[in-house]
């Protein structure tokens, strides 16, 4: 199965009923499948004006107590880091999926980039914390998709499913597991009963999960794009404003270690790594093989969280090893957080986008680093 | 309605209950907006209708842009969303098409929804969406500290177009009639019970309503352009406003000229399916096998 129609099928496996799209390359198959798909299990995918239009109404969704999500690609993802701010302060679970080409701005529509990965992480103003998911293969964008739906609502914050033009558009082998045996987390919904003290806050910031107040039900609470207070009121007063972030920032930051997602290839008696995430890790693995062959001791670690960053993971294989070394389709990304963390020197090996990184400059960096 | 209430180490005070206190969050009062602003008179219009819509209270929902009029849903006792600037219709549509039993307002300013988010606007008018949608027209960006937008007229002074203005207004319901509404009204902050009318209506009407309300802006709009005080844009209202329900919807922009008219009425009120309904019966097909 293709990637991109793969996800599709991961979203209506997590429960998603709403999908609102604007047609972009090379995302577009998962609009085009999930118009067909979504309606036929009672959902809804409905085509907005603009990227600004499809996140907001993905928000609305969510908040009426649907799964939503949308799919895009760069100039979208652009448009959509307005309402993905506005998601992200709203607590609204929310999944977008980004299949990157290459950029700036329209870029190669029909070919591969990983340009966006910083964008997932600094492109909405303001602080916020992200998470992002990296598929590198099929299999992986189905099993992220759902992932990142669980993350969503167990988080209450929108989710990123970075893929790429190459996993959105290759086709491989797609096991779909029972359903029985997928680990699917549903919303934890709001108490409506205004008069008991069973009324929840709508943005309580004692804890890091909050149940959600469904548009409808009775619960009648003020949800704010301001700053705002635990009653969801507007406040300019620094230490609501402190609140409402350190409660942002730590709802995320104080549960990494549920978020990472990582593999280690021939790491245990490496020498030298790769550090590589989404359709380049591909490419890595076979110079990684490339160079065992060689006689170098090489490895692998796969990134398939990138965000939060798994800074610990990092470290610690840089502690086993004498380099590291990142191959992108960019000019150096994800690159810099490496660097931040690691305890051995760090190269990278870039390209540019409209193809994936020869594996034979990885083996190049791998020689240069032993 | 009284109640009584005694602060620690205070007197006893006597606390007035209006009679829409239930609809509003009363704790959050008093409001933000300036003396002499009409966005209170919709306001009022809006929880009076509510209150006779027959919908329960907990089945409405307000979804507000930036803006002045942004902080309307707020101060509603109610499932309310302050979104972000020109995407209260977009948000809307999600909650909308997600919950079609729900009765979805959104009430924005002219800014908001006309300049910022125009291209939302004209496109939830052409699908039809089962959605109230108010502007509030003030012809400025007044939270900004005035400066000109899509509804400002031809040249009128703001900030940012001291020397008068040079663009030509959106005549906004003639745009709302010709991409699709089901119904387009325009009134202003003078006509206090053909706003809550309107409103009623709008909330019985089954596909897009639009309804712009004309509203004095005294510090930042009425202060250049000859209504420096709240009364002076009323007097205009009262001495230029021309009801006319049935009016070629070509020629109803507005000049605010001393010697112009300003044509208000329930303009359009038309059957046209819903695009909730539309898409209720898209699911039904799709569950019935039909499709490419």
């Amino acid at each position: 199965m293709m990637g991109n129609f793969a996800c599709v099928e991961a979203a209506l496996v997590a429960g998603c009923r709403f999908y609102a799209g604007y047609p972009i390359t090379p995302s577009s198959e998962i609009f085009e499948r999930a118009c067909t798909r979504f309606p036929q299990l009672g959902g809804y995918a409905i085509e907005m004006e603009d990227e600004l239009g499809s996140m907001a109404a993905l928000i609305g969704a969510s908040y009426a107590g649907s799964k939503a999500m949308t799919a895009t690609s760069g100039p979208g993802f652009s448009l959509m880091m307005e309402n993905i701010g506005l998601a992200f302060i709203l607590e609204t679970p929310s999944v977008i999926v980004n299949v990157q080409r290459g950029g700036p701005s329209t870029g190669i529509p029909t070919l591969v980039g990983q340009g966006d990965m910083m964008q997932s992480r600094w492109g909405s103003h303001g602080d916020l914390e992200t998470i992002a998911y990296c598929p590198s293969s099929v299999q992986e964008f189905f099993d992220l998709t759902i992932q990142a739906f669980n993350t969503a609502e167990r988080f209450r914050t929108p989710v990123f499913v970075m893929a790429d033009q190459v996993v959105g558009m290759m086709s491989e082998r797609l096991r779909v597991p029972p359903l029985e045996e997928v680990e699917i987390v549903e919303r934890q919904v709001a108490h409506p009963d205004r008069s008991a003290a069973l009324h929840d806050l709508p943005f309580d910031y004692s804890k890091d999960f909050l149940p959600m107040q469904i548009a409808g039900t009775g619960c009648r609470v003020n949800i704010e794009s301001l700053t705002h207070d635990p009653k969801g009121y507007p406040s300019t007063d620094y230490s609501v404003s402190q609140k409402m972030i350190d409660h942002l920032l730590g709802k995320i930051r104080n549960h990494t270690s549920e978020i990472w997602k990582w593999e280690e290839t021939f790491l245990d008696d490496a020498e030298v790594a790769v550090v590589a995430y989404g359709s380049t890790a591909r490419s890595a693995l076979s110079a990684v093989k490339k160079a065992r062959s060689m006689g170098i001791k090489a490895g692998l670690l796969r990134l398939i969280t990138v965000w939060p960053f798994p800074d610990e993971v990092i470290e610690n294989v840089s502690r086993k090893v004498n380099a590291l070394v990142v191959p992108e389709v960019n000019y150096g990304q994800v690159v810099h957080p490496v660097r931040e963390n690691a305890k051995c020197p760090v190269s990278s090996v870039n390209c540019a986008p409209g193809t994936l990184v020869d594996p034979r400059s990885i083996v190049d960096a791998l020689e240069l680093a032993t | 309605m009284a109640t009584t209430g005694a602060p620690v180490g205070g007197p006893a005070i006597k606390v007035e209950r209006h009679a829409r206190d239930e609809i509003l969050r009363v704790e959050r009062l008093p409001h933000i907006w300036c003396p002499g602003c009409g966005i209170g008179i919709v306001l009022d219009a809006y929880t009076r209708a509510l209150a006779k819509s027959g919908i329960p209270q907990d089945k409405h929902i307000a979804v507000s842009g930036i803006g002045c009029t942004g902080r309307f849903a707020g101060y509603l006792d109610m499932d309310s969303y302050h979104t972000t600037h020109g995407r209260a219709i977009p948000f809307a549509t999600g909650i909308a098409v997600v919950k079609p039993d729900l009765e979805v307002t959104v009430i924005a300013g002219d800014g908001d929804l006309s300049t910022i988010g125009g291209n939302h606007l004209i496109h939830a008018a052409r699908r039809n969406v089962d959605l109230n949608v108010i502007m509030v027209n003030n012809f400025n960006y007044g939270m900004t500290g005035g400066q000109h937008g899509a509804t400002t007229p031809t040249g009128a002074k703001t900030h940012t177009s001291p020397y008068g203005n040079v663009e030509a207004p959106f005549n906004v319901p003639y745009l709302m009639a010709a991409a699709g509404a089901s119904f387009v009204a325009r009134w202003t902050a003078l006509h206090v019970t053909q706003i809550y009318k309107a409103i009623r209506r709008m909330m019985e009407v089954e596909g897009f309503a639009f309804l712009e309300v004309i509203s004095p802006c005294p510090p930042t709009f009425g202060e250049f352009n000859g209504f420096p005080d709240a009364l002076d844009e009323m007097k205009y209202f009262r001495d230029m406003s021309v009801v006319d329900h049935n009016a070629d919807l070509r020629d109803i922009s507005i000049s605010m000229r001393p010697d112009d008219r300003l044509v208000v009425g329930n303009f359009v009120d038309r059957r046209r399916a819903s695009y909730q309904e539309l898409l209720g019966e898209l699911k039904a097909k799709a569950a019935g096998g039909a499709g490419k």
